[in-house]
C-alpha cells in the first residue's frame, strides 16, 4: 500500500462526503438492471473508498466494479453532495495501470491508436469487407444468423463504411460557399474519420454553407477518450498535449467537432493538464475553443433547410453531450428547423444506451440489457429514424434495431440538415 | 459461518443469488446512515419460496438475518448483524404483480421502487400518494418495513394507511398472508398494522397489496420566503388553522436552501432565513386554486416578504427535485449527517423549532432544520465529522437533547424513519416500560430465536 503514496490518486475530497443516500442508484443504468450494491455508484464509491483507505485490497474483483461503471455520468450529475462517482472508476483505473499497466493496453492505445496512420492499416479488412461485396452477401443469405450472437451485434453496429478513410479525401481547407465569416477548426475523431465518414463530410458542407472556412488538419490524434476508460491518463494527456499542438498551428479561434465523445475529451483537456505547468493555460485556451456542431450552428445565423424530410424523427441524447457538455436543446433545435419532421420526444432520451465505448465488447451481457432498454422505449416512439451525435451511441442503436427486426434509420442530426439542404437544391 | 449453510443457500439460491467475496461483503454493510458492519453473507433472493427456504435454514442454524431494500434507509435499521450472519437484499423481488383498476388496489412485490409503482399506477389515472424524499432509491418493502412517510402525508396519510394486505415470511419460514382487497377488514388483530414499521424484526415482507386513490387532476405549488424560521413555522400553524389542509407543507431554514442551491442552482434566495413549499391539489381547479391563495394570503399577512407559484409543472417539478435533495445536500458542508425525524402536535412546532435553536447553539455544532412542518414532522440534521471525537461526543449530546425538547412538548423519536440503531437507545424513555414489555412479548411470540434483524428497535 506504501507504493499507492507515489501515484496519481483520489483524494479524500473525492469520496470523504459521500454518506451513501442511495439518490445515485435511481439513474444508474448498470444498477438498474443487477440491483446489486456491487453494480451501482453507491458501491463504487464505497469500494475505492475502503482500497484508498487500506480496508480492502486493490483485487481483480474490486477493478471489474471500477472496469463494469459505463461512466454515462448520471451518478456525478445528480449527486448533490458533489461526489463523482463515474469520474472516481476511472481514477481508479489508473491508479491500478500505474501499479502495474497492462501491456495490451499500451499496444492498443499507445501503440495503434494514437497514429491515424496505423489505425487505417489495422482497419483496412473492415473496408475490404464492405467494398468487395462480401457484407451485402452475407446479408442476402442471412448468414449473420450463423454468428455467434456477440459477433452478430458487433457487426451490425457497423454503418456503411468508407472506400478511404475521411483524413484522405477532405480537403485541409474548405472555403465557404459564399463570403467567409468564420474561420473554423474541424476535429476529425477516429470513428467519423473510419467509419462515420459520409456524417462528417456533412458536417463540413453544412459549414461551409453557412459562412464558415474549415480547416481539417491531417495529423490529429484520437482524443484520448478510449485511453481514459481503459485507465492510461498518461496517454490522454499525451494525445492532448498533441492535438492542442495541432490546433494551434491552425490558428483557428473554433474547433468544432461532430462526435459527442471527442467534444467532451477535448473540452476536458484544460483539467487534465492543469497541473501542467508548461500546458495549463495552452489547454485551457484550447478547451474554451470546442463547440459540438450542434453547439456552433445554434449560436450563428444559419440559413433555414428549405428542403423537406417528411417522417417521425426522434432524438437520443448521448451521455457525453448531454451531461458531459449539457448540451441538448441545440440539437433538438436543429431538427425543429427542418420542414416536415414529425418530431417526437423518446421516453428516458438521456439514459445510457449502454455504448459506453466499447462496452459491447467488454461487458456484452450488461451492455446489451441496457440496451434492450433503450431499444423498448425507441420502438414506443414509432419513428422512423432516430438521430444521436455520437458514433458510440449510433452504433448501439444500429446493433439495437437488428437485434429487434426493426426498420428505423440510424443518423447524426447533421445529416438530416445536410439531407435537407440538398433536396432543397435537387 | 458453517460452509454447510453456504451450500445450502447456494443450492437454493443458484450462484447469481449468494454473494461473498470480500467486496460484496463490505459494501452489504451500510445503509443511509453512517453505521456500518460486515455480514457473512449476502443473499439475493428473487421469490417468496426462497426467501422461506432461506429463513428455515436460517432458523436451523440460529442465523441472524437481516432484510433490506435500497439502503437508504436513515435509522440503521437494515444494517447487518455486528457479529455476522445473512444479510437478505429484496430487490430482485421487483415485479408489479396485478393493477386492479375497478378495486383501485396494486400487489407488487417488496422489491419494487416506490417511484416505479407510482409510475405505474398513476399511468391508469390512479394515484399512491406516499411520497419519500427518497421515492426514487427506496423500495415499497422498505417502506412498508419503515412505514414511511413523506410530503403528502399531511394530506394523505402515510404508507400504513395504504396497506391492505401483505405476505410476510415469518421466522420459522412459514409464509403468512394478511388481509385482502376488501377496504374494511375488523376479522381478527389487525397484522397489516402490525407488520408495518416492524422493520424487519417480526417477519420478512416479500409482497404488498396497497389501496390506490385517483390522481388528483391539479395541483398549485407555492414557494414562501421570510424572515425568521419562527415567523415560518407560525404561518404553519396558521395555514392550518384556517381550515385549509395543504398536500405539503414544508419548512426548510436557510442553511438547508443554500446547500441545495450550491448542488442544483435553481436561483433559489439564499439570503432569506426560511421558506416554506405549500402546495394544494385537488380533483377541481377552481377549489386547488382558491385554496393556494388562501395560502398565498396567510404568508403574507404572517410577514413573508416573497410568495411566488410555480409557472409550469417543469418549475413545479423542479422545486420538489430540489427538497428531495435537500436532506443529501447537506452532506455539502461536512462528511456526516445525523438526520433525525421527531414529530410534535403541530400547535408546538414554533415552539420546538425555538428549542432546537437553542440546542444548536449550547453545542456550538450547526443544526439544519427541514421538515414536514405541516404535521409536525421536523428533520433536524446535525453537521460533523465522525473522526472527531469530540464532534462525535457532542452529537450524542445533541440528539438526546433534542429527543428530550420532542417528548416535553407531547411529541415522538420518529415520524417516519423509524428505531433501527440509532434510536434505540432513547426508546424506553419515550415509550415508558410497559410498552416495551408488550413490544417485547410480540417480538417473542413471533420471533422466538431472535434471528430475524436482531438488535434493533429495542434497547438491550
Amino acid at each position: 500500500m506504501d507504493a499507492l503514496h507515489y501515484f496519481e490518486k483520489p483524494t479524500e475530497a473525492d469520496y470523504l462526503n459521500c454518506i451513501r443516500c442511495g439518490l445515485c442508484l435511481a439513474v444508474c443504468p448498470t444498477y438498474r438492471e443487477y440491483l446489486t450494491e456491487t453494480s451501482g455508484p453507491r458501491g463504487r464509491v464505497a469500494l475505492a473508498r475502503k482500497n484508498l483507505e487500506g480496508e480492502l485490497a486493490l483485487s481483480s474483483n474490486l477493478l471489474a466494479h471500477m472496469n463494469a461503471c459505463f461512466a454515462c455520468l448520471a451518478c456525478n450529475e445528480i449527486c448533490p453532495v458533489g461526489i463523482r462517482p463515474a469520474e472516481l472508476t476511472l481514477s481508479m483505473r489508473y491508479v491500478k495501470e500505474q501499479i502495474k499497466s497492462t501491456s495490451w493496453k499500451q499496444r492498443l492505445f499507445g501503440d495503434l491508436i494514437s497514429h491515424p496512420g496505423r489505425m487505417e492499416t489495422a482497419t483496412v479488412p473492415l473496408r475490404l469487407y464492405e467494398r468487395s461485396g462480401i457484407r451485402k452477401l452475407i446479408y442476402l443469405l442471412r448468414m449473420t444468423q450463423l454468428m455467434p450472437s456477440q459477433v452478430r451485434d458487433l457487426e451490425a453496429m457497423l454503418p456503411h463504411l468508407p472506400q478511404r478513410p475521411l483524413r484522405h479525401v477532405l480537403p485541409v481547407i474548405t472555403e465557404a460557399y459564399s463570403e467567409s465569416q468564420f474561420r473554423v477548426g474541424f476535429f476529425l475523431g477516429c470513428a467519423q474519420n473510419l467509419l462515420f465518414a459520409e456524417e462528417s463530410k456533412a458536417t463540413v458542407r453544412v459549414l461551409a454553407r453557412n459562412g464558415c472556412t474549415v480547416i481539417t488538419p491531417r495529423d490529429v490524434q484520437c482524443c484520448g477518450m478510449p485511453a481514459r476508460g481503459y485507465g492510461r491518463l498518461d496517454l490522454v494527456r499525451a494525445q492532448a498535449k498533441h492535438n492542442i499542438a495541432v490546433f494551434e498551428q491552425a490558428q483557428v479561434e473554433i474547433i468544432i467537432t461532430d462526435c459527442a465523445t471527442c467534444g467532451s475529451t477535448l473540452k476536458d483537456y484544460k483539467e487534465l493538464l492543469k497541473n501542467d505547468e508548461e500546458w495549463a493555460s495552452r489547454a485551457d485556451r484550447f478547451s474554451s475553443c470546442v463547440r459540438d456542431i450542434s453547439e456552433f450552428l445554434a449560436g450563428i445565423p444559419l440559413e433555414k433547410p428549405k428542403g423537406k424530410i417528411e417522417s417521425r424523427v426522434t432524438y437520443h441524447d448521448p451521455c457525453h453531450l448531454r451531461r458531459g457538455q449539457k448540451i441538448w436543446q441545440q440539437p433538438r433545435a436543429l431538427l425543429s428547423m427542418i420542414n416536415g419532421i414529425d418530431y417526437v420526444e423518446l421516453p428516458e432520451a438521456d439514459w445510457c444506451c449502454g455504448s459506453a465505448g466499447s462496452q459491447l465488447i467488454t461487458h456484452y451481457e450488461t451492455s446489451t440489457k441496457v440496451m434492450e432498454r433503450k431499444a423498448d422505449n425507441l420502438i414506443n416512439t414509432k419513428a422512423e429514424i432516430i438521430a444521436s451525435g455520437c458514433p458510440g451511441c449510433q452504433m448501439q442503436l444500429n446493433t439495437a434495431i437488428q437485434r429487434r427486426n426493426l426498420d428505423i434509420r440510424v443518423v447524426h442530426p447533421i445529416t438530416l440538415i445536410d439531407e435537407a439542404y440538398e433536396a432543397d437544391s435537387a | 459461518m458453517h460452509s454447510r449453510l453456504i451450500d445450502d443457500l447456494l443450492k437454493i439460491m443458484g450462484e447469481k443469488g449468494v454473494l461473498f467475496t470480500p467486496e460484496d461483503l463490505a459494501i452489504y454493510g451500510y445503509d443511509g446512515t453512517f453505521v456500518e458492519a460486515q455480514p457473512d453473507i449476502v443473499v439475493v433472493p428473487e421469490t417468496t419460496e426462497q426467501v422461506s427456504h432461506i429463513v428455515k435454514l436460517a432458523a436451523e442454524t440460529h442465523t441472524p438475518i437481516v432484510p433490506r431494500g435500497m439502503g437508504s434507509g436513515l435509522a440503521a435499521a437494515s444494517v447487518p448483524y455486528p457479529k455476522g450472519g445473512i444479510v437478505l437484499c429484496l430487490t430482485r423481488m421487483n415485479h408489479i404483480l396485478e393493477i386492479d383498476q375497478e378495486n383501485a388496489t396494486v400487489k407488487a412485490e417488496a422489491g419494487v421502487v416506490t417511484a416505479d409503482l407510482q409510475a405505474a399506477v398513476e399511468k391508469l389515472g390512479l394515484f399512491y400518494p406516499p411520497d419519500p424524499s427518497s421515492i426514487r432509491h427506496s423500495t415499497i418493502g422498505g417502506n412498508v418495513a419503515c412505514n414511511a412517510g413523506g410530503p403528502r402525508c399531511l394530506k394523505y396519510g402515510v404508507t400504513g394507511d395504504y396497506v391492505l394486505g401483505l405476505t410476510v415470511v415469518l421466522a420459522d419460514g412459514r409464509v403468512l398472508k394478511t388481509g385482502g382487497k376488501p377496504i374494511k377488514d375488523v376479522t381478527g388483530y389487525d397484522l397489516n398494522g402490525l407488520f408495518t414499521g416492524s422493520e424487519g424484526t417480526l417477519g420478512i415482507v416479500t409482497e404488498v397489496l396497497l389501496r390506490l386513490i385517483t390522481k388528483p387532476r391539479y395541483a398549485k405549488t407555492a414557494w414562501a420566503e421570510f424572515s425568521s424560521l419562527g415567523g415560518a413555522s407560525r404561518t404553519v400553524t396558521a395555514i392550518l388553522a384556517a381550515g385549509i389542509v395543504p398536500a405539503s407543507l414544508e419548512l426548510m431554514d436557510q442553511t438547508a436552501v443554500r446547500c441545495v442551491e450550491e448542488a442544483m442552482h435553481l436561483g433559489l434566495n439564499t439570503g432569506v432565513e426560511a421558506s416554506l413549499i405549500i402546495e394544494t391539489d385537488g380533483a377541481d381547479e377552481p377549489t386547488v386554486i382558491r385554496e393556494i391563495n388562501a395560502c398565498v394570503k396567510i404568508c403574507q399577512g404572517s410577514g413573508a416578504y416573497s410568495v411566488k407559484l410555480a409557472q409550469s409543472e417543469a418549475e413545479r417539478n423542479a422545486l420538489w427535485k430540489a427538497r428531495r435533495s435537500m436532506s443529501p445536500s447537506l452532506a455539502r458542508k461536512a462528511p456526516n449527517k445525523l438526520g433525525e425525524d421527531i414529530t410534535v402536535p403541530r400547535s408546538a412546532i414554533p415552539e420546538v423549532v425555538q428549542r432546537l435553536r437553542m440546542i444548536s447553539n449550547k453545542y456550538g455544532l450547526p443544526l439544519v432544520i427541514f421538515g414536514h412542518a405541516g404535521d409536525g414532522n421536523l428533520h433536524p440534521n446535525i453537521l460533523f465529522d465522525k473522526r472527531q471525537p469530540e464532534q462525535w461526543a457532542k452529537v450524542e449530546q445533541m440528539v438526546g437533547d433534542i429527543f428530550d425538547a420532542s417528548l416535553s412538548l407531547g411529541g415522538t423519536l420518529s415520524g417516519e424513519h423509524g428505531v433501527g440503531l440509532l434510536k434505540r437507545p432513547y426508546l424506553e424513555r419515550a415509550l415508558g416500560p410497559v410498552s416495551i414489555d408488550v413490544q417485547r412479548a410480540i417480538k417473542h411470540a413471533l420471533d422466538p430465536l431472535n434471528i430475524l434483524n436482531p438488535g434493533k428497535m429495542f434497547p438491550e
